[in-house]
């Protein structure tokens, strides 16, 4: 990788097995030694936070699927049998399901840390790529976990969701039915739909876990991009990743937790809906069926648009849509704060997939549509036209000329240039 | 004469057609080994074994539905009352988003009229698909006292679909009439479905 490993082993055994496997020196080298720049603010912990999360699911995952039977006659109960027979069954259970949502969370404002800060800008677009891939994974394996209660919103939503495909019959006649009915393993969803998609929710977040690999290679690669936008250019830019971003990482962990575990212990189904306590009935459709407040503000896409296969096309399409964005921005300058008027356009767009979110859990009549159609607009116009035409005409703010003069002045960063 | 092998002395010819062969073999095999691995994931001999279902329908009253499940899928079954069907008959093609039966047991392009979705000669008889056209949802409308929507047919909770007394598309997302399963009268009050 790009930085050279300053690796010392301190035993003869550690020297010994060094230069038979070099586990200890790549440690040593990626994250221990790394150096990192010295400017990096909270938003840059998301990255630890996320690696954390993966891992919680899959502990417990692993755990839940030794109590878990994956077919439409027990999984419901199985599910309540580990609420309540299974020891600490309802802990592993609700830190799973919560452990989803933080975990969704985090990746939310990791990923808008990056559009703010234009993280996806050369060198790092196939970092950002991997980033956008990871995300596309969680949602599928989110979707596929939740499908596991076989309550009434877990079945309803497989047959709403998987039902997106049959779309397809618009374009080629047939097409649609025949890709859904494979996907069912039946004509309708059923007990062969729920065996796959639990085994498919077993293997996916490995799959994520090696996608994690390949985007913390391709981050160290670069380096970490920093909120000033500039490259690493003097010594006093960076500082060795141990202890100064362990521990700030580290802090930022805890007080993540917090809240974690405020929703395990106090709120565990406040992020859920009651009705997936209903055990699934494929007669009967709830009277109004939302998602995961995760998905919410795809759904308002997918709805806010009248007609079917345009109205996927364009749920598919708001998330595609970020695999180009490093081609879309035509800013020279990365970081938003020296952008006056993208700046605007930036806080419009959050403001916008907050209330599309909102407008997701609302029933789908009156002034809900008429907004969601406008919050739709705009999402894509925030990628289609603001990105490239803002870029091109705006006139960015001055640059510090270092990272060390961000931090720490005009006048140290003299200094440090003079003995550079 | 030496005794190393150069590239003159090697059977370059003899080389290929292994090459080929065992390249062509093993790329043919690999190719036709994937249809296996997606094909199992198609409705498997058990599934298509319950492709039928018989009702007996001589409980029924004018005005009353019932809901069957045929194929994991619930049928909607309504004995339509006279309003209903000249409800149905009513309406031009013309003002029908979807103008065609989606009825199996006639030709694909048959119209949508109200004759071309009941039963064969038995116009009160409607039996179809009660999944909406839309994303699947079970539309509201069978039980007595339940949501049937601006043309007193079936509401989809969903999106919003309506549909009308002959089960057809009349506002919403949906695309589609309601299906038509491939069914028959086999007595005077029994159907066979599939
Ligand atoms: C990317 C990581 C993962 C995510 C985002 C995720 C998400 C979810 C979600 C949202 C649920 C439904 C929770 C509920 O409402 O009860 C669920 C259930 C489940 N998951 Fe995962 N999961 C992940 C990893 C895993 C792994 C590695 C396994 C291992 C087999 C696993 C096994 C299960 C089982 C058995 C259930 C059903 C029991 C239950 O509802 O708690 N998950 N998952
Ligand atoms: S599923 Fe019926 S309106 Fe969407």
């Amino acid at each position: 990788m790009a930085h050279q490993s300053t690796y010392q082993p301190s035993s003869k055994l550690g020297a010994w097995f060094d230069e038979r496997l070099p586990i200890p020196r790549m440690v040593h080298g990626q994250f221990i030694d790394f150096p990192t720049p010295r400017n990096l603010n909270y938003w840059w912990t998301f990255g630890g936070i996320l690696v954390f999360c993966l891992a919680v699911q899959i502990v417990t995952g692993i755990v839940l699927a030794m109590h878990y039977v994956a077919s439409p006659d027990h999984a419901f109960n199985s599910v309540e049998a580990i609420m309540r027979d299974v020891n600490w069954g309802w802990f592993l259970r609700y830190t799973h399901a919560v452990g989803a949502s933080m975990f969704f969370i985090a990746v939310y404002i990791h990923a808008f840390r990056g559009l703010y800060y234009g993280s996806y800008k050369a060198p790092r677009e196939v970092l950002w790529m991997l980033g956008v891939l990871i995300l596309l994974l969680m949602i599928t394996t989110a979707f596929m976990g939740y499908s596991l209660v076989w309550g009434q919103m877990s079945f309803w939503a497989v047959t709403v969701i998987t039902n997106l495909f049959s779309s397809l019959d618009m374009l080629v006649p047939g097409l649609g039915t025949t890709l859904v009915q494979w996907i069912w393993g039946g004509y309708a969803v059923g007990g062969p739909t729920l065996n796959r998609l639990f085994a498919l929710h077993y293997l996916l977040p490995f799959v994520i876990a090696g996608v994690v690999l390949l985007h913390i290679w391709a981050l160290h690669i670069p380096g970490n991009g920093n909120p000033a936008g500039i490259d690493v250019r003097l010594k006093s830019d960076s500082l060795p990743f141990h202890p100064y971003y362990t521990i700030k990482d580290g802090f930022a962990l805890v007080v993540f937790l917090l809240l974690f575990a405020g929703f395990v212990f106090y709120a565990p189904n406040y992020l859920g809906h009651p009705d997936n306590y209903v055990p699934a009935n494929p007669l009967q459709t709830p009277p109004h069926i939302v998602p995961e407040w995760y998905f919410l503000p795809f759904y308002a896409i997918l709805r806010a648009i009248p007609n079917k296969l345009i109205g996927v096309a364009a749920l598919f399409g708001a998330i595609a849509i970020l695999f180009f964005v490093p081609w879309l921005d035509r800013s020279k300058v990365r970081s938003t704060t020296y952008r006056p008027v993208f700046k605007w356009f930036f806080w419009l767009f959050v403001a916008d997939c907050l209330m599309l979110g909102y407008l997701g859990s609302q029933m789908p009549e009156g002034i809900y549509v008429l907004l969601s159609r406008l919050g739709a607009i705009y999402y894509f116009a925030f990628f289609l036209v603001v990105m490239p035409v803002v870029g091109m005409f705006e006139k960015p703010k001055q640059l510090p000329g270092s990272i060390t003069e961000a931090v720490l002045g005009k006048e140290a960063a003299a200094k440090a240039e003079a003995s550079a | 004469m030496s005794t190393s092998i150069t590239e003159d002395d090697e059977d370059v010819s003899r080389r290929d057609v292994i090459l080929i062969t065992a390249g062509g073999f093993a790329g043919v095999l690999g190719v036709a080994s994937i249809w296996p691995l997606l094909d199992q994931m198609n409705p498997d001999s058990s599934a298509q074994a319950l492709a039928t279902t018989e009702v007996d329908l001589s409980h029924m009253e004018r005005g009353q539905a019932i809901t069957v499940m045929w194929r994991g899928k619930p049928i909607f079954i309504r004995y339509r009352t006279d309003d209903e069907v000249a409800a149905g008959k009513d309406v031009p093609l013309s003002e029908l988003p979807d103008k065609v039966a989606r009825n199996a047991n006639l030709p694909d392009d048959a119209p949508a009229t109200d004759e071309n979705r009941a039963a064969e000669g038995k116009e009160p008889w409607l039996v179809m698909i009660g999944i909406c056209t839309h994303l699947g949802c079970i539309p509201d409308g069978q039980a007595p006292g339940s949501n049937k929507g601006e043309f007193g047919g079936w509401f989809c909770p969903c999106h919003g679909s309506q549909y009308d007394t002959a089960g057809r598309i009349r506002k919403g997302p949906a695309p589609e009439n309601m299906a038509i399963p491939p069914y028959a009268f086999t007595g005077d009050t029994k159907i066979k479905i599939g």
